[in-house]
């Protein structure tokens, strides 16, 4: 029953160009300086071999998470299959519609990357963890594509990829996803329990409260944005 | 409760029978269907792997060092004033990285404080309204092949700013 987060897993099956590690990437800078400020204060603290063993141990554990997530990545992408062929994808889209309108006002009305955002934002909403991560990376994926049909230059094929942008649509869709949209956290209810508490559940209104106002807030800020620069 | 849990307990066979249900009335080939789509997932995952060995290793280290801890005590007095208790900032921390990780350390505030205690009700709000946001922002720009993320961080931060505000406010009504 303990539904892994929709953000625990990842990828993309669909390589266009290479990818270019260099530039000034924000995660480039981030992880090289975790790294380094934690064997350096290890140094100094008498934590190194602490450090030693996590770094072993988080390189393995990224491997067994990397095991069972392929098989659970493989069971949703394959009925995700099902459900676009059968149409199943294009009647959630239509039924949150006017809200995709809203937040994506420019994604063309019969562009694929509908349907994935609005997969992924009903899985995320209904809290089924694993099925909202495959259908957020085709979103990805398909509103790279629009970038390319739209004839950003950094999004053409065969081309040596270094520093694309993100487009207006990939961060708002970020940030919606990242404002968290789970209404029921059954897993801290399920925690909970555990640890012995009288009411469990008593956090749901509040938690529903809180994911409201952290995504409204998130929406906010992307129309500020959005409107700031509408044209990229 | 127990109604919840049995919701959660039945909503995963219930989409999945709808699906191979609905893709069979409609004549799809359900399982070729199925088993292309498979094959692409597991591509996915071959995909993601750096990137998660890359994002584990580089939060184990910083958690082993103990400087999240250091980081906790430091500032722990001043977020205290604020409403938000010392162990729960390396919490937020480990939460922008990983969700697992973030559980132990959940787990850890559950078994001291109690989940029912102000810590653990701040605890439960928190993880319920932020996602790992570093996390979902490479593995999701990984996909598209994006490294300059624009406003992406800045408005996700303020997101998650405004998620942890709301769980100060709401725990505080509560206990």
């Amino acid at each position: 029953m303990q539904v892994p987060p929709c953000s625990e897993i990842g990828g993309t099956g669909i390589n266009i160009g290479k990818i270019s590690y260099g530039g000034s990437s924000m995660l480039n800078y981030l992880w090289a300086g975790m790294i380094l400020l934690g064997v350096l204060y290890a140094a100094f603290t008498g934590n190194m071999s602490e450090v030693t063993n996590a770094a072993l141990d988080s390189a393995g554990e990224a491997i067994s998470l990397c095991i069972t997530m392929a098989g659970v990545m493989a069971l949703w992408m394959g009925l995700m299959e099902i459900g676009q062929k059968c149409g199943i994808m294009e009647r959630l889209t239509k039924a949150i519609g006017p809200f995709l309108n809203f937040m994506f006002p420019r994604i063309p009305k019969k562009h694929p990357a509908r349907e994935y955002i609005a997969t992924n934002i009903i899985a995320n909403v209904l809290g089924l963890g694993w099925a909202c991560t495959p259908a957020g990376l085709k979103a990805m994926e398909e509103l790279a594509n629009l970038e390319r049909e739209r004839g950003n230059p950094q999004y053409l094929e065969n081309t040596e990829v270094r520093g694309r942008s993100a487009s207006n649509e990939m961060c708002i869709f970020l940030i919606l996803n990242i404002s968290s949209l789970q209404l029921i956290p059954v897993n801290m209810i399920a925690y909970r329990s555990q640890y012995g508490s009288v009411n469990p559940a008593v956090i749901v209104a509040p938690a529903i409260v809180a994911t409201l106002v952290s995504t409204v807030a998130a929406i906010g800020f992307c129309k500020v944005m959005d409107r700031k620069r509408a044209v990229l | 409760m127990n109604v919840l849990i049995h919701i959660s307990d039945i909503i995963i066979p219930a989409v999945i029978f709808y699906i191979v249900g609905y893709g069979l009335v409609s004549k799809v080939k359900v399982y070729e269907t199925f088993l292309k789509g498979a094959r692409e997932g597991l591509k996915v995952v071959v995909d993601i792997m750096p990137t998660l060995i890359g994002l584990m290793v580089a939060v184990g280290v910083l958690r082993a060092s103990g400087f999240l801890d250091f980081l906790g005590s430091l500032l722990g007095p001043l977020t205290e004033k604020i409403g938000l208790p010392g162990p729960l900032f390396p919490l937020l921390v480990v939460k922008l990285f990983s969700s697992s990780a973030a559980t132990g350390l959940v787990l850890d505030i559950f078994k001291t404080a109690g989940p029912d205690s102000y810590a653990g009700m701040v605890t439960s709000i928190l993880m319920s309204c932020t996602e790992t946001l570093f996390y979902t922002m490479s593995v999701y720009y990984m996909a598209a092949k994006v490294t300059k993320t624009r406003y992406t961080l800045t408005g996700a931060l303020w997101a998650t700013l405004a998620g942890t505000i709301m769980s100060v406010v709401l725990a505080r009504g509560m206990v």
